[in-house]
């Protein structure tokens, strides 16, 4: 509320008033590697985490906050009931509010990026934040849609595979990771940033943190009262494991590698 | 014989070009043959000068039609200029709207597709037909068959998972299409390219690809003098970017770059999930690492337990011989 009516009277410095608001999903760990089984991708009982794009997101909306240019960070994660303890992560990390859209059961990779967007939108509308912090792309469907999805249903710039940013002056300054090396672009607020790997190195959440986390209140909403179309635009007809390769040979010298380089495989 | 197959197809394939310094990039020429397989295939280039450009992508095979974008605002693809052009064009019956899966088509796919309320799909590996896609998900360990509802499909295509398209024989005609008006809410400042007469490391026959074993970045200087008399590229795994060993461009896997040369060679690389993810289309496979636990044993068709430092260069004059 405070925060609400403050800006008009200090419109001078509206910049430390910024809100920003990240994105998190709760992801199978990178380091586990998931089987398929039935024609169906086999997550249950696997170790859950933060997407790690998205614990930079979080990372990076903390930092700022802490340069005194964001006054509030707000967390929001779509997905099952499960999903509310990468809030409780990001609350430990210092979140100062956490939202959380609960979906139904089902696949673990949640909802379609399209969805995802369009319920980032609504929130948007109604909270009305300077700035998105989105991972880059989810590990577990590797689209690295929703931030482009977003600002372009909003209709506002998009800074994507940000390695460095720099707000200032109603402005973000967004060094991004392009195919050839780096590309500087500046984008208006309010924008959305997908974070890529550079951008930072994440905090680990201090225990004590940990445990007034715990306490939070997450603003809790069921995705139908949100009034957005779920329903997914993909059929997935099939889900395989990829044909393994054929074993190799070790080798046991120098020469026995390039010879089986030059002469068997021809490629040197 | 081509006219006849794209009249069973049902699609009309709009492909947003990529362009640098007038040449067509080689994730366009790869999505450019994804496209012919739903029907025929037109190209959108956009920028200053446009005009110039165009006369290279109407000579790439396939295309029938160029369209011609002229405008100050596209040159540094920004997808905020390039998603209303996308929008404006898209209206003239297109039911397909590819690019190559780049930086440049990962930006400005999915934001055209919001405009279009359609859900992109990203990095697809094979066309099934005109509304079923295979990609990839879970860093290359599910293979995953997609078929999309909407009416217009948006979608990014593996630059290594299709031919590219050839670059000569082709007639298109070339259509100049409005440009849309600059949208202002952002702005090109630099690009920062590292200048390098190397072979580039996604279109590469070779790649020699250094992981955490190399220690420094002066170590780099023992791929380099293999990748030399190879014609290889040089490419890197996550850690050593992380350590600043090597730029950001020369990432390789699941969040860098998908490479699918002839030969990879592996030096002083474990071979995390992450990164086989972008590499394991590689035709042949051939590791160099001091550790025989190395998960990468069980990808290569080749494997050598040995000090990189001892092999690399001894492979070295071998090859130079």
């Amino acid at each position: 509320m405070f925060q609400r009516t403050l800006p008009s009277l200090f419109a001078a410095t509206p910049a430390s008033w910024m809100k920003v608001m990240v994105g998190v999903k709760r992801v199978v760990d990178y380091t586990v590697r998931v089987r398929v089984k039935g024609n169906r991708i086999q997550s249950e009982g696997l170790k859950m985490s933060v997407n790690p794009f998205d614990e930079i997101a979080i990372e990076e909306a903390i930092q700022l906050k802490e340069k005194k240019l964001v006054g509030e960070v707000i967390a929001v994660t779509v997905g099952n009931k499960k999903a509310e303890e990468v809030l409780r992560t990001a609350m430990a990390l210092g979140c100062d509010k956490a939202i959380h859209i609960v979906t139904p059961e089902g696949e673990a990779e949640g909802l379609e990026p399209l969805a995802v967007a369009k319920i980032f939108q609504k929130l948007h509308e109604e909270i009305k934040p300077d700035l998105w912090i989105l991972g880059k792309q989810a590990v577990d469907s590797d689209f690295g849609t929703t931030p482009q999805l977003l600002a372009g249903l909003l209709d506002i710039p998009q800074g994507t595979f940000a390695s460095k940013v720099e707000v200032s002056d109603g402005k973000v300054r967004v060094t991004r990771e392009i195919d050839t090396g780096h590309q500087i672009v500046e984008l208006h607020l309010p924008c959305v940033i997908a974070a890529d790997l550079r951008l930072n190195t994440p905090r680990f959440p201090k225990l004590p943190n940990i445990m007034k986390a715990r306490k939070k209140l997450i603003d809790s909403r069921d995705v139908s009262s949100l009034g957005v179309d779920i329903r997914p635009r993909l059929v997935r007809e099939a889900v395989m494991e990829p044909p393994p390769r054929k074993a190799g040979v070790k080798v046991k010298s120098v020469e026995e590698l390039y010879d089986k380089l030059h002469n068997e495989a021809k490629v040197i | 014989m081509l006219r006849r197959t794209f009249s069973v197809l049902g699609g009309k394939v709009l492909v947003v070009a990529e362009m640098h310094n007038g040449n067509v990039a080689p994730s366009t020429l790869a999505a450019v043959t994804a496209g012919l397989k739903v029907g025929p295939v037109s190209t959108l280039v956009a920028g200053k000068n446009a005009a110039k450009t165009a006369a290279a992508l109407a000579n790439v095979k396939g295309v029938e039609c160029v369209l011609v974008a002229e405008g100050e605002h596209y040159e540094k693809g920004m997808p905020e200029e390039y998603a209303p052009l996308i929008a404006s064009v898209v209206k003239d019956g297109y039911t397909h709207i590819f690019a190559g899966t780049s930086a440049f088509g990962k930006n400005v796919i999915p934001r055209a597709a919001a405009k279009a309320d359609a859900m992109p799909i990203t990095d697809v590996t094979e066309v099934k037909d005109d509304a079923t896609f295979v990609r990839f998900m879970y860093a290359g360990n599910v293979v995953c068959t997609v078929k999309t509802s909407d009416p217009v499909k948006y979608a990014t295509i593996r630059g290594t998972s299709f031919e590219r398209a050839p670059t000569e024989g082709g007639s298109a005609e070339i259509k100049e299409v409005a440009a849309t008006k600059a949208g202002g809410t952002s702005r090109w400042i630099e690009d920062a390219i590292a200048a390098t007469d190397k072979p580039d490391l996604q279109t590469a026959v070779n790649v020699i690809v250094g992981g955490r074993g190399l220690k420094n970045a002066e170590n780099f200087k023992l791929l380099n003098d293999l990748a030399e008399p190879l014609k290889a590229a040089v490419g890197a795994t996550r850690a050593v970017v992380d350590a600043g060993c090597c730029p950001n461009e020369m990432q390789i896997g699941q969040t860098g770059k998908t490479v699918a040369p002839n030969l990879y060679l592996g030096c002083g690389v474990s071979g995390a999930i992450q990164h086989v993810a972008g590499m394991k289309d590689s035709k042949v496979i051939a590791v160099i690492n001091n550790d025989a636990d190395a998960p990468f044993f069980h990808v290569a068709d080749y494997g050598l337990v040995e000090d990189l430092f001892v092999a690399v260069p001894k492979l070295t004059s071998m090859v130079k011989k």
